[in-house]
């Protein structure tokens, strides 16, 4: 046969390109579909409750995605910024994935528990409120929509998750329940920026926020249960820059990078707890204090080990002390 | 072995056959339809795309729902490859298959219901992506019930396609003819696989795939649309509307058959280069990598061809006003895809994803290389179907400026840009520490977004100085040839 004919004959050569075309898509695409490495699956990983999936929902119509990643890669500067590498498994119940390709803003895969249900409430209502120079759109409109819950079921159903009907029934009911009682313990926030009609609803901006809260918390309740109890930073007990002057200056400006936003102006309190007084919630020694900054604490303290350092956080326990000792 | 050159030659045999050929072609309206529509959605695309630049600076900007970046950025994305690249496609398609073939199409009725369907197709998917209709995976963002109407079009393209070569009176399919092949076939694999998905109303659906999975599949998607929407096909105009302009043919046919098959195999290795390091299987990434850079030579094959064609009559670029659209156009091929490849390296992968620096590189794509050649590929083809010159040689130059300007203004600053932001994400203190937030890092980019806002209303200003150029262009000329033919034919219709 001429090699030449293939170019007289349209049908083959759409054939040929078919084949060809096929092979790398065979072997880089099709056959890993079923490959246990591409679907590994852990019970350490559950899937979203109904309130997470219609908060993923709005996650995906906004377009998050095109501005934040989830997944976190295992670089060292990368797992010191947002947390332990990107699993498999945790990707296990995701359709669609929602990787990103783009970090115009920070990474989320590790959000989860990270901050308060109140510090989303208000950075959402207005980011720059929070961060001036952030780009971040608000998105205040969306604690004034009403969460429509008339698919939720029928979502469930097809993502598999393995309940029924009831069960996403009673499932919002009881969020509804949580988020609107007086006594929530961000109840306040959410009040502020949810209008008065909407204050006893589930609004779009509760199924988003809790959607985030979702996000690595099941890696890192497992990480936590696996460690076990005691593993925090034992040997930091005195520290080396009390009373140092020059050390308590540069406190203050990572203190207002990094702690402002949720202690407040001067340690005045926030979302978080008033720095500037000598009762601490978590005790008050160098030891404790440092306890609380590098590991973090239940209920929104991010632990501050790995992106600040112990240098920088003992500079930071320099100027709360100074805060202190001005507030008496 | 002389028979055989002399066979492997007659590639350019077809096109100087070709050449002597009445201007026109049977189907002009449809040509100028898909034409005008192109640069009608490519000027909405680029609107868009300004507004995006000024929120990255100014984010009150984001006014309403609809405004907001996360909705917005994907009717960029989808209005420029599926209403600007593929209408473009379609006009220089059926314009080269009536050429190459020397066959009216073969279902012109077909193609005039398609060019209708394309922009209520188009209209909607603005529409709908705008409401938040969307399945987040990037470039086949649309919902289902838009995805059947994308396919319904692609067939309808194919089957004009493919009808008109069973039908060609050329013995011999011309290489642009292979590369659009091609991209039919591609383009309706990939599409298709990468949109499997599970309705649960009118504009809600889950995708097929799941995780680790979904992510692999969407990235051998995301390439390979890339692949067969801004290469395939645009490297089918560069071969056929580069020799027509200059008169010279084509350097290597020879070179240009190994390019292709190599090419057309290689590309759809290469999908999992846009997820190094993440949790995808460590052998996909190898084998991306490697496939990533095996790649540059069967790009580099068209450079090389293209550069060679001028060999001897470089002195065209300054008396020819579109031989340096077509030149600088694969010279920024020649850059993206020695660019792309080193992307996929996993060290530099580890600098530069997720950074400014790959809008850059995407950038230059798209408004050097497509946009170069299909703009002139319209000068030419809308100067042959209205019998006339091209309006304004001069504004064409101009366009021709502001565009290269703007673009090298926007691409170089987003890679400095992504260099800047790829290291202040990984600078750490001497005790392991990281020595900026995040906010830092964002803070640092704002001169950048600027100075890219200035690259694109620069070349904002030069595609509106062509859609003028273009609209004057494609006026019938009075007491021509063409409009008295034109006339008959309509008279006879």
């Amino acid at each position: 046969m001429n090699v030449n004919s293939l170019y007289e004959k349209p049908v083959l050569f759409a054939l040929a390109a078919v084949v060809v075309i096929s092979v790398g898509t065979l072997v880089t695409t099709f056959i890993p579909l079923f490959l246990p490495s591409t679907q590994p699956v852990s019970p350490l990983f559950t899937p979203y409750t109904a309130v997470e999936t219609e908060g993923r929902d709005i996650y995906i119509r906004e377009g998050c995605n095109n501005c934040h990643t989830q997944t976190v890669r295992p670089l060292r500067a990368e797992v010191a910024r947002y947390g332990d590498y990107s699993r498999a498994e945790e990707s296990a119940w995701d359709r669609p994935f929602l990787w990103g390709s783009r970090r115009t803003g920070p990474d989320l895969a590790r959000v989860g528990g990270k901050y308060p249900d109140a510090w989303h409430y208000r950075h959402m209502a207005n980011p720059q409120a929070m961060f001036g120079k952030s780009n971040m759109p608000a998105y205040a409109w969306l604690a004034k929509a009403k969460l429509d819950t008339s698919l939720t079921a029928r979502k469930v159903k097809v993502l598999g998750f393995g309940y029924d009907e009831a069960e996403v029934a009673r499932q919002l009911a009881a969020f509804r329940r949580t988020v609107t009682a007086p006594t929530w313990p961000s109840a306040q926030e959410r009040s502020r920026v949810t209008p008065a009609a909407l204050r006893g609803e589930l609004t779009e901006l509760d199924a988003l926020v809790a959607y985030l809260q979702k996000l690595g918390r099941d890696l890192m309740a497992a990480q936590r249960a696996a460690a076990g109890p005691g593993t925090a930073e034992a040997a930091e007990k005195k520290n080396p820059y009390a009373g140092n002057r020059t050390a308590g200056e540069e406190g203050e400006k990572i203190f207002e990078e990094n702690c402002k936003v949720c202690h407040g102006e001067k340690g005045a309190g926030g979302f978080g707890p008033k720095l500037a007084t000598t009762k601490h919630k978590f005790g008050g020694t160098d030891a404790d204090l440092f306890t609380t900054v590098s590991g973090g604490r239940p209920g929104g303290m991010p632990s501050f080990l790995q992106p600040l350092g112990k240098d920088r956080i003992w500079k930071v326990i320099t100027y709360i002390r100074r805060l202190e000792s001005e507030s008496r | 072995m002389a028979n055989e050159s002399e066979k492997m030659y007659t590639g350019d045999n077809i096109v100087q056959r070709e050449m002597r050929m009445t201007n026109g072609t049977r189907n002009d309206s449809i040509v100028r339809g898909f034409a005008l529509s192109s640069v009608f959605w490519l000027l909405i695309g680029l609107v868009i795309g300004l507004w995006l630049a000024a929120e990255m600076v100014y984010p009150s900007l984001n006014l309403a729902p609809w405004l907001a970046f996360g909705r917005l950025r994907v009717v960029h994305t989808n209005g420029l490859v599926y209403g600007f690249t593929l209408a473009g496609i379609f006009a220089c398609s059926f314009y080269m298959l009536e050429k190459l073939t020397r066959t009216p199409l073969a279902f012109p009725g077909l193609a005039k219901a398609q060019l209708w369907l394309f922009n209520i197709a188009i209209a909607l998917a603005a529409l709908s992506l705008f409401a938040g209709m969307n399945t987040s995976k990037e470039y086949a963002e649309l919902e289902w019930p838009l995805d059947i109407v994308v396919v319904v079009l692609w067939v309808m393209f194919a089957v004009n396609v493919m009808g008109t070569l069973v039908k060609r009176r050329e013995k011999q399919m011309y290489v642009s003819l292979w590369f659009l092949v091609a991209c039919v076939v591609t383009v309706a694999v990939v599409y298709i696989l990468n949109n499997l998905a599970i309705p649960v109303s009118l504009t809600k659906s889950y995708s097929v795939y799941a995780g680790v999975n979904d992510a692999n599949v969407q990235w051998w998607f995301g390439h390979n649309a890339v692949a067969s929407v801004f290469t395939f096909p645009i490297l089918a105009m560069f071969y056929y509307f580069l020799p027509k302009s200059t008169g010279l043919p084509i350097y290597s046919h020879r070179l240009s058959i190994i390019a292709f098959w190599s090419l057309v195999f290689g590309y759809l290795w290469t999908g999992a280069h846009h997820l190094m390091l993440t949790p995808v299987p460590e052998w996909i990434q190898t084998v991306a990598l490697a496939f990533s850079l095996f790649l540059i030579a069967p790009s580099w094959a068209s450079v090389v061809n293209g550069f060679y064609t001028m060999n001897g009559n470089w002195d065209k670029m300054k008396s020819n006003y579109l031989v340096k659209f077509f030149i600088l156009g694969i010279t920024f091929y020649g850059l993206q895809t020695i660019q792309g490849p080193t992307q996929a390296i996993r060290a530099l992968s580890a600098h530069l994803h997720y950074t400014e620096y790959i809008p850059g590189h995407v950038h230059m794509g798209t408004m050097g290389w497509v946009t170069m050649i299909i703009t002139a590929s319209m000068y030419f083809m809308m100067a042959k179907i209205s019998g006339r010159e091209v309006h304004s040689v001069k504004l064409a130059n101009i366009h021709f400026w502001l565009i290269l300007v703007g673009q090298l203004l926007f691409t170089v600053t987003l890679w400095i840009a992504g260099i800047v932001q790829g290291a202040m994400w990984k600078a750490v203190n001497p005790d392991g520490s990281l020595k900026y937030t995040f906010l830092d890092s964002v803070a640092a980019m704002y001169p950048f977004w600027t100075v890219r806002l200035v690259g694109g209303l620069l070349y904002f200003a030069g595609i509106a100085v062509f859609a003028y150029n273009l609209y004057m262009t494609s006026r019938p000329k009075p007491g021509t040839k063409w409009s008295a033919a034109a006339a008959a034919r309509s008279q006879a219709a």
